[in-house]
């Protein structure tokens, strides 16, 4: 078991008071395991991936724990999480194309980088350099500057960078949604082969584009409002979803091949609660066509079938 | 209707405009009315210099764009004003195409002052709420609202009610649900094809070919500046012609149907080569279906 959450809160301080983010997430994480969490904005997928490696100024740990390879992250503190960062959890950053200092040739920023780790450049260089090549990149990138790379590239050498000390927790926020077709694809498919090849033992894949995920995760875990709403292989949820919400999404995908004549896509109407005063009971209730009295309550974790969890009354065991 | 021939277009780059640039080369389309005209590529493909083009947001290099036969390019500001009427464009990110500081119904206040100024206010507003309506917006829900107030799929459907005060032909739609969430962006893209119904003709640029799949009836697909297949949107993608139509629908990612499932390789294309000589020329390959040869 590479990861472990257990009700993991973390809120926003603003003005009018604590958003709350991430309510109460518990899930866990096998070795070698892409588990995809996918969701509309807002629903705390992001503040989830960055709350496993580096809480930001507003962000505040209010309870829950995370335990990776049996050590507990120190989430609320920044420092001591500096230790379990880039060899225990790495991270792509949503817009990796700018996570790199302009001012430096990329060979220098990344010597600088390991410096910092107190591990050597030159022991790791030929290492570095296999691993670009694997990705499709020459040797010559390490004395470029991250402006004259496109934008595919750039984020090439990020995920290698972000993959070198071997960490065994990566997260890959987003890390396919400012990329073309066929980009997508070559980096998703990179991204199996670092599992694969042992760079990474495990791995979450944050993403809105749920028929991406399903490509190349094992698991798929959909969030609502702060909330898992439902996990399950992702096999599973495409195929035979249990929660409305998964229901609702996966009906408003267009595919190729569908085309408006034959079938009109429906949207979920409304819009997610807003997490400053979270409703109680089921935070879909309001946009669900399937709601009750009983929703009004909070709704049960139900193991549908080994490994499909649902957090709704309605799921039919 | 709106008919684009030969059109090229070149930017100057570099320090003083040394270079050249070439975006768009010798590209032919047209978009009837009640019709949904999708262009799809990559990024650099040239595809969002077409719209800007028909926008008159930006130059045309050689080659004409006509509206209805008449040549669009403006002459001067009141003939631009003119050509507005017919033609109006949504873009990309809803939030930052309205000032934060106003009340986002001002958009319709300034098509007011500029176009309508005799238009009085009952009967403006009797207008403006039919126009909300058949953009499925509740008035009373969105007017006297500041932008961030209102969520991505309002904001694009306020932006298209705008478009369609003016009483347009042609609405240039540069990828206006690329921003919005899976489960908002199915109204915005119901509502084009309705307007559709209603005989507007729309270019839709996307990079995201289920979504051209899904509502247009035909289909450009551009690399490298020019156009390499065009045709009847069900044709193109059962059966597409071009090595690089090909790779594109290949590595579109579906649900219900792994990529290791049958593992295609990408076909080997020709480079990025000189962008000054003429394209190769599209051939007809099927009823209503052209692709670019080689």
């Amino acid at each position: 078991m590479t990861l472990e959450v257990e009700d993991l809160r973390v809120h926003y301080r603003t003005v009018k008071g604590d958003v709350r983010a991430l309510d109460g997430v518990s899930f866990s994480l096998a070795d070698g395991e892409i588990v995809g969490l996918a969701g509309e904005s807002g629903c705390g997928k992001t503040t989830l991936g960055k709350s496993l490696i580096r809480l930001d100024g507003r962000m505040r740990h209010v309870g829950g724990t995370a335990v990776l390879d049996g050590d507990e992250l120190p989430i609320g503190d920044d420092r001591a999480m500096n230790a379990h960062r880039w060899k225990g959890v790495s991270i792509i950053p949503q817009y990796s194309m700018s996570a790199m200092n302009p001012t430096r040739k990329i060979g220098k920023m990344t010597a600088e980088l390991l410096k910092s780790r107190g591990k050597s450049y030159r022991a790791l260089k030929d290492e570095l350099v296999r691993r670009l090549e694997l990705v499709g990149l020459s040797e010559k990138v390490l004395d470029n500057y991250p402006i004259e790379l496109s934008g595919g590239m750039k984020q090439r050498v990020v995920m290698v960078l972000s993959t070198l000390l071997d960490p065994s927790l990566l997260i890959a926020d987003e890390v396919t949604s400012a990329l073309d077709v066929t980009n997508q694809k070559a980096v998703a498919e990179t991204l199996v082969k670092f599992r694969d090849m042992g760079f990474v033992k495990s791995m979450i894949v944050v993403t809105h584009d749920l028929s991406l995920v399903y490509q190349i995760a094992d698991t798929i875990m959909v969030m609502y409002a702060g909330r898992i709403v439902e996990k399950a292989p992702a096999e599973t949820i495409i195929k035979s979803p249990k929660h409305p919400y998964t229901k609702a999404l996966i009906g408003a995908l267009p595919e190729v091949g569908l085309e408006y004549g034959d079938e009109r896509l429906k949207s979920i109407p409304g819009k997610p609660p807003h997490l400053l005063n979270p409703p109680t009971g089921c935070r879909f209730r309001d946009r669900c066509p399937l709601a009750s009295e009983e929703c009004a309550e909070e709704p049960p974790v139900v193991a549908v079938q080994d490994g499909h969890e649902v957090a709704c009354w309605k799921a039919e065991v | 209707m709106l008919e684009l021939k030969n059109v090229w277009k070149s930017y100057r780059v570099g320090a003083l405009g040394s270079k050249r640039l070439v975006a768009v080369r010798d590209v032919s389309i047209d978009v009837a009315p009640g019709e949904v005209l999708s262009v799809v590529g990559e990024s650099g493909s040239g595809k969002t210099t077409i719209g800007k083009m028909v926008l008159q947001l930006t130059s045309v290099t050689r080659g004409s764009i006509t509206l209805d036969g008449v040549d669009v390019t403006a002459k001067g500001h009141a003939q631009r004003k003119e050509y507005y009427r017919n033609v109006q464009g949504v873009f990309q990110d809803p939030f930052s195409s309205y000032n934060p500081i106003f009340k986002a119904d001002r958009v319709f206040e300034t098509v007011r002052e500029s176009y309508f100024p005799q238009v009085g206010r009952q009967e403006w507003r009797e207008k403006l709420e039919r126009v909300l309506q058949s953009v499925r917006l509740d008035p009373g829900s969105v007017l006297g609202k500041y932008p961030h107030q209102l969520s991505g799929g309002q904001l694009q459907r306020m932006l298209i009610a705008r478009a369609l005060l003016l009483d347009i032909k042609v609405l240039v739609a540069d990828e206006i649900i690329s921003m919005l969430d899976a489960s908002t962006r199915i109204d915005v893209l119901n509502l084009l094809a309705e307007l559709r119904e209603q005989g507007l003709g729309v270019l839709f640029v996307t990079h995201d070919l289920s979504l051209a799949n899904y509502i247009s009836e035909r289909v450009v697909i551009m690399r490298h500046g020019a156009v390499v297949e065009m045709g009847e949107t069900g044709k193109v993608f059962s059966d597409p012609r071009h090595p690089y139509s090909r790779n594109l629908l290949a590595s579109v990612p579906q649900l219900h149907r792994k990529w290791s499932d049958d593992p295609v390789e990408p076909e080997p294309l020709e480079p990025d080569g000189d962008r000054e000589i003429d394209p190769p020329p599209l051939t007809k390959v099927g009823d209503g279906h052209w692709a670019a040869t080689g």
